[in-house]
């Protein structure tokens, strides 16, 4: 299961085991959208278990936090490794998303 | 995936791939590169970094915008690793695309908003060299070239 997703309080956590990349990056979004649908609003993805996203995973984190905007919610990321948080750098992704360095902090301060 | 077992001296590996166009066939033949790779002694940060995503990049380009995922068409990869240098090299047989029109920055006013338009920006940040040509052998199909240089 490369998504695993529970809920802590009213934030909806998802963790991506593996890469969040062009051949799953479709199945995360619906996944993400779904929890959206159900009326979650403040989603935060954990990448603890993550080694590292290509631009259609960055994409998707882009296309959900829009959605997210829209309905009055928020998406939140947590544990980006040193890689990622390069990609996150590069891309000037990081002025986009609220990143924490864990779960626990993104989840004390939600 | 069929893999051709190319010519391996003393000094440089060769190796080349045909996948059929299935975004599927994308992490495995990473993971192989990015083995070699270790093997051959190249930076662990490289092995989890440059080269998985830039190759991604490529692969994904190739088979989403090159050949717009007609499973008839074919993705072929060359990988070749010497003393200075990684050369990795994916050819499509689509019709091509406009390299101009996918040539997106952080400069670009929706940057941050658009979902799509970053891989050929990561790929010139990941790697030293990305060159993007025609093949030479008159098909159809764009080839993208990765170089990174050996620490």
């Amino acid at each position: 299961m490369p998504f695993e997703i529970e809920t802590a309080g009213d934030v909806v956590v998802i963790a991506v085991h593996g890469q969040l990349v062009v051949g799953n990056r479709q199945e995360f979004k619906q996944s993400v959208l779904d929890e959206v649908e159900r009326g979650a609003r403040h989603i935060l993805v954990d990448f603890s278990e993550t080694g590292y996203v290509d631009s259609s995973g960055l994409g998707a984190l882009v296309s959900l936090n829009k959605r997210l905007r829209e309905v009055g919610g928020e998406l939140r990321l947590a544990a980006l490794n040193d890689d990622m948080r390069t990609l996150f750098e590069l891309t000037r992704l990081d002025t986009l998303f609220r990143l924490y360095a864990s779960r626990a902090e993104a989840l004390a301060q939600f | 995936m069929n893999q051709r077992v190319g010519t391996a001296s003393v000094s440089v590996v060769r190796r080349e791939w045909t996948i059929s166009s299935n975004v599927a066939h994308i992490e495995p033949l990473v993971s192989e590169v990015v083995m070699l790779c270790l093997d051959a002694g190249m930076s662990p940060r490289a092995c989890r970094l440059n080269i998985p995503v830039a190759l991604t990049e490529a692969l994904s380009n190739a088979i989403v915008c090159g050949n717009h995922d007609d499973a008839a068409r074919n993705v072929t990869a060359r990988f070749e690793l010497d003393a200075a240098s990684l050369t990795l090299e994916v050819t499509d047989e689509g019709n091509g695309f406009d390299a101009s029109k996918v040539n997106f920055s952080p400069a670009d006013g929706d940057w941050l908003e658009r979902e799509d338009g970053r891989g050929l920006f990561l790929m010139r940040s990941l790697m030293d060299r990305v060159e993007l040509q025609r093949p030479t052998n008159g098909r159809h199909g764009h080839v993208v070239r990765l170089v990174l240089k050996r620490a």
